[in-house]
């Protein structure tokens, strides 16, 4: 089974949420699923654009209040 | 209450030196003890790499001697800890000594790991450390004319270091006469210059009045220092002349080799700062976890939390305040204007049009640093 961490990245300006999810990524085991959290509405288009131009896989896109959580699985 | 920090760099220097200011009376009655253990016996102001990389300051600039700085009631010792014992309020250090506390500040910072990039240590250049910064300085003094790469690591320390390093190049370039025979690209890993929008939206006209080149979604899978070719996880390349990278950081050796977070990078409650399920043990700098820059400025603004929290438990057994995310980060947009980025979890920044007195500032505050790591501003 893979691990799915969960990162909190609301209500930051910087690094912000993409940065934040590449930094988790490089820690994560190809196959983890990570979960992002952030209240920037760019990143509903940034992370899936970032993700498929490297190739992992998106698992899930949902807004939940201010709260978006994206779900990208390392793929490589 | 035996407060032990552990790390004297910005953040450790300025929790430790503020708590001994605020406590002094505790201190002498013996109600309160304060020790430090550091890995050095000097202290290394780091911000000034990047003019050592541009010969605007030399190597000894940088440095004043740890137990210059810190107050006469604070016990120091440069005897870097090995092992936490955070379920006995203990810790190890390499002499085999054992400090008991009961409370603990976690400050052991970050460092870069450019060897986890294939190729980088050897293709790149960088000015993360003295002798990179000098190496890179060197560099730049042979360099006659061609294409300079910047790319980007990360995650990576002074988030605002890639967008300086490029203004620089064009002023060293152009003071030098060779601005035109010098091509500088640079290298972002999100879908923007910038990963603050608000610096991105500036930086990006700036850029283009300039002349940098860039490529967004760029990270650096390889470096091939034979054939001088810089590699994209996006599936991109490029060729240079000369590379300069800010490399992607960890925390600690010691962090991960005690479990304490993955990375090396505590994780931290980002307003209490205490490391999570410890009550008594806080985390401050580039050690947390927190989706905060990783900044001397941050660094800052969390110790002096930090210190007032500590300070008042002591005294009426309750904190005082949160940590609201505050960073102001100086912008050097070359070598004689600049602005500044100041914001929090709430606010975004509101950069202003750059102007040589915030450069004048700039250049004080790399003076008024001792004075501030002292916890006097």
């Amino acid at each position: 089974m893979s691990d799915t961490k969960v990162i909190d990245a609301r209500n930051t300006f910087c690094p912000g949420p993409l940065m934040e999810l590449i930094t988790h990524m490089r820690l994560a085991q190809v196959g983890d699923v990570v979960e992002l959290l952030s209240t920037d509405s760019g990143s509903a288009t940034d992370i899936p654009e970032w993700a498929k131009k490297v190739g992992h896989e998106m698992m899930g896109i949902e807004q939940q209040g201010d709260t978006w959580h994206l779900k990208v699985r390392k793929a490589k | 209450m035996r407060i032990l920090v552990v790390g004297g760099g910005t953040a450790g220097t300025i929790v430790a030196n503020n708590l001994a200011r605020r406590l002094s009376a505790e201190t002498r009655r013996g109600k309160a003890r304060i020790t430090m253990l550091s890995a050095s016996d000097r202290h290394m102001y780091q911000p000034g790499l990047l003019y050592v990389a541009f010969g605007q300051m030399t190597p000894d600039q940088l440095y004043r001697d740890q137990a210059s700085l810190l107050e006469s009631n604070i016990d120091f010792h440069v005897d870097p800890v090995t092992e936490f014992m955070l379920d006995q309020n203990k810790v190890r250090t390499q002499s085999g000594k054992v400090h008991e506390y009961d409370t603990l500040v976690i400050a052991t910072g970050s460092r870069m790991v450019p060897e986890e990039i294939p190729g980088m240590n050897e293709g790149a250049e960088f000015f993360y450390t003295e002798a990179s910064a000098v190496k890179l300085y060197k560099k730049l003094r042979e360099f006659q004319g061609g294409k300079v790469a910047v790319a980007v690591g990360v995650p990576h320390k002074c988030p605002i270091a890639p967008v300086e390093v490029m203004f620089s190049l064009h002023d060293y370039f152009k003071a030098r006469g060779i601005r035109d025979k010098v091509h500088l690209k640079y290298h972002y890993p999100i879908n923007r210059i910038h990963t603050i929008e608000n610096v991105a939206k500036w930086a990006k006209p700036e850029f283009d009045r300039i002349g940098v080149e860039y490529e967004t979604l760029f990270n650096i899978k390889e470096v091939d220092g034979k054939n001088k070719l810089l590699k994209s996880e996006e599936g991109t390349e490029y060729q240079y002349d000369l590379l300069i990278v800010i490399p992607q950081h960890r925390g600690m050796e010691v962090v991960e080799q005690n479990k304490l977070g993955p990375g090396g990078w505590i994780p931290t409650d980002r307003y209490s700062l205490k490391m999570n399920g410890h009550d008594n043990v806080y985390v401050v700098g580039d050690t947390t976890n927190l989706p905060v820059s990783k900044t001397g400025s941050a660094a800052h603004f969390q110790a002096e939390v930090i210190a007032e929290n500590i300070a008042s438990i002591v005294k009426v057994g309750e904190p005082v305040r949160d940590y609201d995310g505050k960073v102001y980060c100086f912008i050097e947009a070359g070598h004689d204007r600049a602005t500044y980025a100041m914001f929090n979890y709430q606010n975004p920044p509101d950069l202003k049009p750059p102007s040589k007195p915030m450069h004048w500032f700039k250049l004080s505050y790399n003076q008024m640093y001792w004075t501030s790591v002292r916890g006097l501003l």
